[in-house]
């Protein structure tokens, strides 16, 4: 009886993730008069520069996250109990407004004449600058960078960094950590031997959860990267949405970005193996 | 357990088709572009008629024709290209103008144009040019009058480019003396050429995002829809608005009825009464894209009626009105643009 519970869950499944994915497959294999064809896949190599651009910033802003996610997971695993609800409360409050929005409060946050720039004004930064180094422009360029872009990323994915090493941290036994202290490892060896690769589990799907979204992201380069560079999930929005029209193309090019996506986590999970006994969350 | 499943699947079926099952002659599906109409109309319809108007909004031309392949819609308005596209496709109902007498106050001159050149499938509802919205803080005068200005390396970073590969490659090719319906890939490659040569000198390549990086100051100069131009006018006057010496595209919106359309008697009421005086005066009041109503015009003061923003004057300068394109040139649009963007 239990068993049937899973069934409405099942059906969800079929409807909302295998069928579509089994049409991504069939439209990337046919042309517009539905017949098989390989031809959608010839126009990747020249889409390699938006791939590659995708995957390197999606690469530092997983890195950064990790090195900012982390030591927050580990300070809020050290809290006391009331701490800590208050932490994840914090963490999640962002998440409860749009996406969209959160992004578009960064726009004006970080424009040439953004909150940012008006503050540095204020404060005399840009005519020291000016004055002391001849600095040129009249604001700190921030907004329509990379770095804007990676920065967005970070800001709206760190959460999922964060909270899956932090489940792992405090399932952590204390008493392996007393043991390895007991027997004269000093701090940094206790993290190192002890916590840290315990926490793997954690780690990696903490990196899985924020990769998949940065490298498959769009808006965000639109908003913060000035528009001027396509990320892949601008690319796939332009077959989509944009005057060629062209299903058939976006779902060849959503084809390949899905199996090296697959590629990446299942290189990561090879790191994984042996060691993950309470692995954090599951994708 | 199967039996579960296919409870289960009847239960989803009847959710998705709920709507359907609604007395369908009083009911009216309108799509339209985003803030384009005066909502307060669509509750004056409502009320004339006893008809429920279910209106839903789209954002670009493609958009509206990926919707229509799967869903039913009473009345549209696409842009002109779109149209041309739609009749080729055999995706329109011919109108019956016995039953939309309004049409007779839709000024001649942007009526039999080439999208529609028998005027059988749509009814006009707006019109304009795209130029260029300017900061007259920051630009010369005197660097102003072509579309040169987006490429003016004085104005490095303060300018925008249109984030649409019609849009943008279009006025490319005005500006090379190119028609804007060209097929010959030497004369696009040359645009897109531009185009990328440009790219140094914009800040950004984008749509909405204009509407707000003018009036803020964030950038200086703009290709922009005349219409637009009005709102960002209103919100910062220190911005101007001009048509590039070269021409520019015309553009005119009109409202159509699918072929697959449920409601087309509804429909039909509905065009004839936003072709109504009074509903296209408070429309033109409520959008600020230019009318092509008669009565519209005429009723407003001289002054609005030769202010280039509001009504330009389509025959000091050069226009060109979007034709839907083969579907090879479709595709060569987009190669270009993954290639200028990458």
């Amino acid at each position: 009886m239990k068993k049937s519970f899973a069934y409405p869950y099942g059906v969800w499944m079929v409807i909302f993730i295998l069928a579509p994915i089994l049409l991504v497959g069939v439209y990337a294999f046919t042309s517009g008069d539905g017949h098989f064809t390989l031809h959608n896949f010839t126009y990747l190599p020249g889409y390699l520069p938006v791939f590659g651009r995708s995957f390197w910033l999606a690469l530092i802003s997983t890195a950064v996250c990790l090195l900012l996610g982390y030591p927050m997971a580990y300070i809020m695993s050290q809290l006391s109990a009331s701490r800590q609800s208050l932490c994840m409360m914090l963490i999640m409050l962002p998440m409860w407004m749009n996406f969209l929005l959160r992004t578009y409060a960064w726009m004006s946050i970080l424009e040439n004449n953004g909150f940012l720039n008006q503050f540095f004004r204020q404060i005399g930064l840009i005519s020291f600058l000016q004055t002391q180094f001849a600095y040129p422009l009249d604001y700190i360029p921030l907004i329509n960078t990379s770095g804007a872009v990676v920065l967005g990323m970070v800001y709206n994915f760190l959460p999922f960094m964060v909270l899956p090493i932090y489940t792992v941290l405090i399932k952590l036994d204390s008493k392996l950590i007393e043991a390895a202290q007991d027997l004269g490892a000093p701090t940094h060896l206790v993290f190192r031997r002890v916590i840290f690769p315990l926490s793997l589990p954690g780690v990696i799907s903490g990196i899985t959860m924020v990769f998949v979204p940065s490298v498959s992201t769009f808006v965000i380069s639109q908003m913060l990267g000035s528009g001027k560079y396509l990320l892949v999930g601008d690319l796939i929005d332009l077959q989509f949405m944009g005057g060629a029209y062209n299903p058939h193309l976006g779902s060849a090019i959503a084809l390949v970005m899905m199996l090296l996506i697959f590629l990446c986590m299942w290189v990561m999970n090879k790191f994984d193996d042996g060691t993950s006994e309470q692995g954090g969350l599951m994708l | 357990m199967k039996r579960n499943v296919c409870l289960f699947c009847m239960v989803l079926c009847c959710l998705l088709s709920g709507c359907e099952t609604n007395n369908r002659a009083a009911v009216l599906n309108v799509y339209n572009w985003g803030e384009y109409i005066d909502t307060d109309l669509i509750k004056q319809f409502e009320q004339q008629t006893g008809i429920d108007v279910v209106y839903n909004t789209f954002d670009s031309n493609e958009n509206l024709y990926s919707r229509i392949q799967t869903t039913s819609y009473d009345v549209i308005i696409p842009s002109d290209y779109a149209i041309s596209r739609f009749i080729k496709e055999g995706m329109l109902r011919p109108l019956n103008y016995e039953n939309i007498p309004n049409m007779a106050y839709i000024d001649a001159q942007y009526t039999h144009l080439a999208f529609d050149s028998e005027q059988k499938y749509s009814v006009p509802y707006t019109w304009g040019v795209v130029g260029i919205v300017y900061n007259s803080k920051y630009v010369d005068e005197a660097d102003i009058g072509s579309w040169d200005l987006l490429w003016n390396p004085k104005y490095k970073n303060r300018t925008a480019m249109f984030n649409n590969s019609r849009d943008a490659l279009g006025l490319a090719l005005m500006y090379l003396g190119y028609s804007q319906n060209t097929t010959d890939r030497d004369a696009l490659r040359q645009a897109a050429d531009l185009i990328k040569a440009g790219k140094p000198i914009y800040q950004g390549i984008w749509m909405d995002q204009i509407l707000e990086k003018l009036p803020s100051e964030e950038i200086v100069a703009a290709p922009y829809y005349n219409g637009d131009a009005v709102t960002m006018i209103d919100e910062n006057d220190d911005l101007r608005f001009y048509v590039p010496q070269e021409g520019t595209n015309l553009f005119v919106d009109a409202m159509c009825i699918p072929k697959n359309a449920k409601n087309v008697e509804g429909a039909e009421k509905f065009i004839n009464f936003l072709c109504s005086t009074e509903a296209a005066m408070a429309n033109w009041e409520y959008v600020g894209y230019s009318s092509p109503h008669t009565g519209v015009y005429e009723q407003l003061d001289a002054e609005i009626q030769q202010d280039p923003l509001y009504f330009p004057d389509v025959s000091t300068f050069k226009t060109e009105v979007f034709q839907s394109l083969p579907e090879e040139t479709n595709q060569y649009y987009n190669d270009l643009w993954v290639d200028i963007l990458t």
